[in-house]
């Protein structure tokens, strides 16, 4: 068996009852030969460009099984023929495809659920190094530091922390041009 | 010795510093590209709509054709503009 996806524009100029009777050609002739896993009417939208000076268009996507992929090419022909239809594109699904689509009409892929996901997952791993590393240790290295100052050796800190200080401080500003 | 949290920086250390680029749909095990989602593939288009590059958007190869398919998929319906100025 092999999935394909079938989506094409008709032309909007035409009357509602046209436009419908056009799509309603195509499906059936699809139906006809194969079986049709989902109709998607995604209606008027706005094209990028104009196509036959035309600004919009009618959208209709249809995915289905068949055998063999031989009626498509019957299918591509009138749609080529066809003065109603401003453009068509047939797509072979992969098992990805098929899973993608049976997903996104179960709802579990919008591409708002998708956008937000991405930003969650975003934020989760900016959290991740921001909250978990780097405060947890900034508060060790404060909580313990004014406690073992005063308690243990007074005179001996201040000497070793300078050193520390430009031993360190070079570092770490060293391999910020060179990164840059 | 002091460890680099307790050393006080008189600039932000982090300005400056690369970002890791990873590809997100190795990262988030996004399998299938649909071409009729114009939201997700604009981000991997320029303002004129010209296909990001790879060392841009740190797509794997393999998504980055399958990336690259979808918009010039999308562009043949019509979702997405050959060309043009401020697409976003």
């Amino acid at each position: 068996m092999r999935n394909y996806e079938v989506t094409f524009i008709v032309d909007p100029t035409l009357s509602n009852d046209e436009i419908k009777s056009t799509a309603k050609v195509y499906t059936d002739m699809i139906a006809k030969d194969a079986k049709i896993v989902h109709n998607n009417e995604i209606g008027l939208r706005q094209l990028a460009y104009p196509i036959k000076n035309r600004n919009t268009g009618i959208y209709t996507c249809t995915e289905f099984e068949v055998e063999t992929g031989a009626m498509i090419d019957e299918l591509e022909l009138m749609m080529l023929r066809d003065e109603r239809i401003l453009r068509f594109l047939t797509v072979r699904l992969d098992k990805y495809g098929v899973k993608y689509n049976d997903d996104k009409r179960a709802g579990k892929i919008g591409t708002i659920v998708k956008k937000k996901k991405v930003v969650e997952e975003d934020k989760g791993r900016n959290n991740r190094r921001g909250n978990n590393k780097r405060r947890p240790n900034q508060n060790k290295g404060a909580a313990p530091k004014p406690q073992a100052k005063p308690a243990a050796k007074p005179e001996v800190k201040p000497e070793v922390k300078p050193e520390a200080k430009a031993e360190a401080t070079p570092e770490a500003t060293a391999p910020a041009p060179t990164e840059n | 010795m002091a460890s680099r949290d307790d050393i006080k920086f008189l600039s932000n250390p982090k300005i400056g510093s690369k970002r890791n680029k990873y590809c997100r749909f190795r990262k988030f095990g996004i399998k299938h590209i649909d071409y009729k989602d114009t939201n997700f593939l604009e981000q991997f288009v320029n303002d004129q709509g010209k296909i990001l590059p790879r060392r841009i958007t740190g797509n794997s190869l393999k998504y980055q054709r399958r990336v690259a398919t979808a918009i010039k998929r999308a562009r043949h319906l019509a979702l997405l503009p050959y060309v043009t100025d401020l697409l976003k």
